[in-house]
């Protein structure tokens, strides 16, 4: 029998970014015993490196904005492939979600008239993202940790014991979704600083464990972002959707090597930043996709005017969403027009004073001087895309945040899919995390408050099946070291080694641009290094063991990364942040259909499925006039909602 | 441009450990972090380190490099000399847990004892009015990545195991400056607060934390001599507190 240390909760939280602590927050409101689970130190979840800022209709700088505009914007960025009833909740519920924040003590960058102060991005119309200079994520994540001390300050005033109701298992990482028939029963894994395991007995299991980009070689995401959540919700039953959509952000460090990859935050842009090729030309203006070219400016001169006078003039292309941002950028350096190191070039000392710069861009000014010895308030910095972002994840209903197929599970912030559809715009996660963090969290609560006596309960046999699988790798080291190969055949491995294969894989075969014959020889690559991965061997003892970790979260990897190549070689169009060579454009009909990733019990690779994408309401359908439509929708749909009596029928 | 650099290493746990010496290549353009990832990746994979963002924002891989606190993501190879010998240890006013890792829950239990934000009353969510000029000042200390090479640094605390049940340390007497600070936190008496429970006494301005600070928050000047000026000053003078609070808030 394994030895594990046991907790019982009633609502467990994975993840301690800005989902998941809004989540927790909320369950506890609600009068939940809940735990959060994370595998760094509180308050170093993901959420902190966002920069940007937040979006929300607040209308603080710009009072034409309001829910249905940024609803707009946000179907439009992702190519109407978002959930529509996810996009309209998000746009209706951000703003309350940002002032809620200023109540726990977050001090945003103020207007004139004393109110949060709004900035541009991509795709936004109007001045959209509550920020602080390009520090937000850590404004939002600071602000959402110390509104959980303060609930356990309540705590040690009420129960004289402050994790009474709320409490903090860091550097802990889940390994599995444990179920009780259909239901889940709790969570496994293992304590980071000791190797040892744990289960927390909870009838409801919110997962907020970010996203994937661990997966790729060019990326601004952290070592956290292995996919776990991803491939828990996959191994406990719960279907994943829009898999083949992955962002890369257009503006990454490319040098030196050792930071590339590295985010260069869009406010760069959205505060007046350019870029420009090795012939010092703008390109952005050749890029400007058909669906877009009403909204945006053909020339500099009124796109420069668009800073002063937005109502007057159009926005300048370097603001389209990223996706096309990104594919522009990924054509001017195939072309022969890239940097010396091969990015191009974003500009902002001739754009604004010095002094300003470093005001609104503190962040970035001292990241390029420390880490690259740019001043960039003097030269332009080099840039070029970066894996980012992923759009898919788990399946889940728009409202409650619960996940498909399996009873007690819920899912918020990056790991879910659907809100954004085949592309994110900047900003619109941060919102993302705190709007439907807190409906996972209060449907959770609700969830485990109602289920009475009836409370599913933890299998020993579960359990033990879950320590054999973390306990593997070491098993294997003491197989191999006396007579050669163990069990299985084939060398032990060096899972740094498996983690760099698998990045090169992925970066090189269904990175920004894809194609056939690409992505499968991607597959066949990643079912070989699935079957490698089983002979990952590991030095050392159990405690804060940084090998023994890895080894474990190359499931996670290689699971996800199948999800992503599969779907993306399904889908036969182009869209968002997905980019085939071989089927160049946008096809209506592809809208109409999502694509399914689950992985049946005791599989090893998940299946991908097709299935019809729900219609949107026909409210929200008019807030965009036909001739928009006409992009996006195919003749059949738009009869269908040009017909008087279609009301009602889906 | 590539080289073959010396590192001492400091392996072991809260048993006890040792130098251990390394010979690693290392490339253009990069900081220490990537060396000790290198040697996770090719010599010893089970060194023990924490990171996460890589860039200077997340403050979690706080060491010592040649015996100075720094964040290893944002030490740069090139400030030393291919010849020189690097040598990191761990945190030293933190237990280690292992290798680079320290136990650095001091800081969350002193985070807790400082009372949180109290919002105003009978101002609606929305309707918080501030003016830039007055949330910068709080601004500058919500600036901080929670790294603790303040506190891993301060003599209070460095080495002298008995003061730190007494002192929240520079971090969290700046937490407190904060919300002393914040125009609309309605909690009062911070500053005396500060003085009497959290240690602000211990504290004789050195600024060896605002040399240490990553951020470069000016922690002595900004934050803990105004703090200990309101205490000195609200102690003598109850008219002077009320003041600072009305100024305070019409901004
Ligand atoms: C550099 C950068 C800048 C960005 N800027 C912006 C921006 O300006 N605006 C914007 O809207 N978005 C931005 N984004 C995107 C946004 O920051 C992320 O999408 C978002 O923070 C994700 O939040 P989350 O709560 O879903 O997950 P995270 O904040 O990533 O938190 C995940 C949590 O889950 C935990 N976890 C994961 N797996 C496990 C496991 N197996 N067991 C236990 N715990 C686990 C992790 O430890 C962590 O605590 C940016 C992203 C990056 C990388
Ligand atoms: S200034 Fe005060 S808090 Fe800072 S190091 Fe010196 S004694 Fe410690
Ligand atoms: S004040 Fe500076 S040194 Fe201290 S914890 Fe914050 S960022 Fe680190
Ligand atoms: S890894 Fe985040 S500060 Fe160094």
């Amino acid at each position: 029998m394994t030895e594990a240390e046991r907790h019982t909760y009633d609502v467990v939280v994975i993840g301690a970014g800005g989902a998941g602590l809004r989540a927790a927050i909320e369950a506890r409101a609600h009068g939940m015993r809940t735990a959060i689970i994370c595998k760094s130190l509180f308050g170093k979840a993901h959420t902190v490196m966002a920069e940007g800022g937040i979006a929300a209709s607040m209308g603080n700088v710009n009072s034409n904005d309001n829910w249905q505009v940024h609803f707009r914007d946000t179907m439009r960025g992702g190519k109407f492939l978002n959930h529509f009833r996810m996009a309209e909740l998000h746009a209706r519920e951000a703003p309350d979600r940002v002032w809620e924040l200023e109540t726990w003590g977050a001090l945003f960058d103020r207007t004139k008239d004393g109110r949060i102060s709004q900035r541009n991005f991509g795709g936004h119309e109007y001045p959209r993202l509550a920020h602080v200079g390009d520090r937000t994520g850590l404004e939002l994540i600071r602000t959402l940790q110390q509104q959980v001390v303060a609930l356990q300050q309540q705590d040690e005033r009420e129960f004289g014991d402050p994790e009474a109701r709320i409490k903090v298992f860091a550097e802990h990482t889940v390994t599995r979704i444990l179920k009780d028939g259909s239901r889940v029963a709790g969570v496994f894994g293992y304590a980071r600083e000791t190797g040892r395991f744990f289960t927390i007995e909870a009838p409801a299991v919110v997962l907020a464990t970010g996203g994937i980009g661990k997966s790729f070689k060019v990326t601004s995401n952290s070592w956290e972002y292995t996919g776990d959540g991803h491939a828990l919700a996959l191994l406990a039953g719960a279907p994943l959707m829009n898999m083949e959509f992955v962002q890369f952000h257009p503006t990454g460090m490319v040098w030196p090597p050792s930071v590339k990859g590295i985010l260069v935050t869009e406010s760069v842009r959205g505060d007046g930043g350019v870029l420009r090729n090795s012939e010092g030309d703008r390109f952005m203006f050749k890029y400007i996709p058909d669906v877009f070219k009403s909204q945006y400016a053909q020339g500099p001169d009124e796109a420069d005017r668009w800073y002063a006078d937005p109502d007057n003039n159009r926005r300048p292309p370097e603001l389209l969403p990223r996706d096309e941002v990104a594919r522009a950028i990924n054509n001017e350096v195939k072309e022969g027009r890239g940097s010396p190191h091969g990015g191009v070039f974003l500009d902002v000392s001739t754009r604004m004073p010095a002094e300003e710069i470093k005001r609104r861009l503190p962040s970035m000014h001292h990241q390029f001087l420390e880490l690259a010895d740019v001043d960039i308030t003097a030269e332009p910095m080099e840039v070029g895309p970066t894996c980012h972002y992923v759009m898919g994840g788990v399946a889940v209903d728009p409202d409650t945040a619960q996940a498909e197929d399996v009873p007690g599970l819920y899912a918020a912030g990056e790991v879910a899919g659907g809100m954004h559809g085949s592309n994110r715009l900047g900003g619109n996660s941060l919102s993302d995390l705190l709007v439907f963090g807190r409906r996972a969290g209060l449907h959770a609560a609700e969830y485990a408050g109602g289920i009475g006596a009836d409370r599913p309960v933890v299998g020993q046999q579960a359990v033990d099946a879950a320590a054999e699988e973390a306990l593997r790798p070491f098993g294997l080291a003491e197989m191999v070291e006396p007579d050669g190969p163990p069990e299985g055949g084939g060398p032990p491995e060096n899972p740094y080694t498996l983690h760099t294969e698998l990045q090169q894989t992925m970066n090189d075969l269904v990175g920004i641009i894809r194609r056939e014959p690409e992505m499968r020889e991607a597959l066949q690559r990643l079912a070989r290094l699935r079957a490698r991965a089983k002979q990952a061997v590991v030095e050392g003892h159990r405690q804060f063991n940084p090998g023994w970790h890895l080894a474990l979260d190359l499931r996670n990897m290689l699971l996800v990364s199948e999800c992503v190549a599969r779907a993306a070689l399904t889908r036969t169009e182009s869209r968002g942040g997905h980019t085939r060579d071989d089927f160049p454009t946008m096809d209506r009909e592809w809208r109409r259909k999502l694509l399914i990733c689950r992985l049946a019990a005791g599989a090893e690779t998940a299946e991908v499925t097709p299935r019809p994408n729900p219609a949107m309401r026909r409210d929200l359908m008019e807030l965009f006039d036909a001739e928009e439509l006409q992009k996006y929708l195919t003749d059949e749909e738009l009869q269908h909602y040009s017909s008087e009596d279609a009301e009602g029928q889906e | 441009m590539s080289y073959q650099a010396r590192f001492r290493v400091w392996r072991g746990d809260e048993a006890g450990g040792e130098l251990t010496d390394y010979e690693v290549e290392v490339n253009e353009g990069e900081v220490v972090l990537d060396i000790v990832h290198r040697l996770q990746a090719t010599q010893t994979p089970d060194l023990a380190v924490r990171w996460n963002c890589k860039a200077g924002k997340c403050g979690s891989c706080s060491a010592e490099v040649n015996g100075r606190p720094r964040l290893m993501c944002m030490t740069r190879m090139s400030t030393f000399s291919p010849e020189e010998t690097v040598t990191i240890t761990p945190m030293r006013t933190f237990p280690v847990i292992k290798d680079l890792v320290t136990d650095v829950s001091f800081n969350y239990e002193k985070a807790r004892e400082i009372p949180s934000f109290q919002p105003p009353e009978g101002v609606a969510a929305g309707e918080y009015r501030m003016a830039q000029e007055d949330v910068q000042r709080s601004q500058e200390f919500r600036k901080c990545i929670e790294c603790f090479l303040c506190q891993n640094t301060c003599h209070v605390v460095r080495d002298h195991e008995e003061n730190k049940a007494a002192f929240a340390g520079p971090r969290f007497l700046m937490r407190q400056a904060e919300l002393e600070m914040h125009p609309l936190d309605a909690r009062k008496r911070r500053a005396e607060e500060a003085q009497e429970e959290h240690g602000l006494g211990y504290c004789n301005i050195t600024k060896c934390c605002t040399e240490v600070c990553p951020e470069h928050i000016h922690i002595t000047d900004n934050a803990l001599i105004p703090l200990k000026e309101r205490a000195v000053d609200r102690k003598y003078d109850p008219l002077v507190w009320l003041g600072s609070k009305i100024r305070r808030r019409t901004g």
